[in-house]
């Protein structure tokens, strides 16, 4: 939740809209209602319901695999994600080895496809500024 | 570890915002094309089948009606489905993934409908008393059923797809030569494709 508040502290609701190194800005008026989401917008975060939004269930060994981190690294942002209620997780035992399946939450599904059209947005206002 | 994403693989530096959103859609389409791909397909399982449908095409031979062809045939594709099955699993369970995660549920789940009509069609043209035509559809379809599958699979696998389809078309065109495109299709393409994905992807 903490970040969830951080992510509303960073979104793009200010008078001008900077990238993290302030190397470009765009009215917040161009912005419109747009709110990056801080959550989503993180590289691995993005990575794993990038990858969920694809795949629809993955194995916690398979994300890692995937976006080549670390056992707590790719937990770490995975719990974000679980606590936020953007994935869920499903706990379970293949023979007595233990599994972790990831899917993406219908919630988790829109946040992306907000993420999406707030990326395309800021391309196209760039490119028409 | 061919489905490995580098995260810190951003422009470098990362100068204009639009720059950045660029790449954050780029990154977010290379993670879903990597995550949807079907890493799993077993090469040994594939050369099983091609040495099985070459054991089922000696067989054939023994079988003077069509009938008999089509029950040697039919046998030798339920067992070939079980070892590529079980090649796959272990495949699978060797990488600590599971054979039906989401691509491999998309692999099995666009596969299938060309199978399924490759029975209704077995059982349509042997009723109409067009058995040598069977072949043809056999292997048609079946390269259907592994290009669309395939889609979700490294590249190598729709590739085969295609070449089943060729030799169907072929086995279409000439029903006449049937039998030697199903041992050169089921047995030759199978173990020729299935080392190179053995060689390559492992398994």
């Amino acid at each position: 939740m903490a970040d969830r508040k951080r992510a509303t502290a960073r979104s793009m609701d200010s008078e001008e809209v900077v990238d993290g190194a302030g190397a470009q800005r765009l009215p917040a008026a161009a912005a419109g209602s747009m709110a990056l989401d801080g959550l989503i917008h993180e590289r691995v975060r993005l990575g794993i319901v990038s990858a969920l939004l694809a795949s629809g269930r993955l194995a916690f060994t398979e994300l890692r695999q995937l976006l080549d981190t670390t056992d707590g690294n790719l937990s770490a942002h995975a719990r974000k994600l679980e606590d936020a209620g953007y994935i869920r997780c499903r706990k379970s035992f293949a023979g007595r080895v233990p599994r972790t399946d990831y899917e993406l939450t219908a919630l988790g599904r829109s946040r992306l496809g907000e993420y999406v059209e707030h990326m395309e947005a800021l391309i196209r206002m760039t490119r028409e500024s | 570890m061919e489905r490995r994403l580098r995260l810190d693989d951003a422009p470098s530096p990362p100068t204009a915002l639009s720059d950045r959103a660029i790449e954050n859609v780029s990154f977010i389409r290379r993670t879903m094309e990597a995550s949807g791909t079907f890493t799993s397909v077993s090469g040994a399982g594939v050369m099983a089948m091609g040495l099985l449908a070459l054991v089922a095409a000696a067989l054939t031979t023994r079988f003077p009606t069509p009938g008999g062809r089509i029950a040697v045939w039919s046998v030798a594709a339920v067992l070939s489905a079980a070892v590529s099955g079980y090649a796959i699993v272990r495949k699978a369970r060797h990488r600590r993934e599971s054979a039906l995660s989401g691509p491999g549920r998309k692999f099995v789940l666009n596969f299938m409908p060309a199978i399924v009509a490759g029975v209704a069609l077995t059982v349509a043209l042997a009723s109409a008393g067009l058995p040598e035509l069977l072949p043809g559809t056999w292997l048609l379809l079946y390269g259907t059923g592994i290009v669309t599958g395939g889609a979700f699979s490294v590249r190598v696998v729709p590739a085969m797809g295609l070449a089943f389809m060729a030799l169907g078309l072929v086995g279409l065109a000439i029903p006449s030569w049937g039998p030697g495109l199903m041992v050169a299709g089921f047995g030759g393409l199978h173990l020729a494709f299935g080392a190179v994905i053995a060689w390559r992807y492992g398994g």
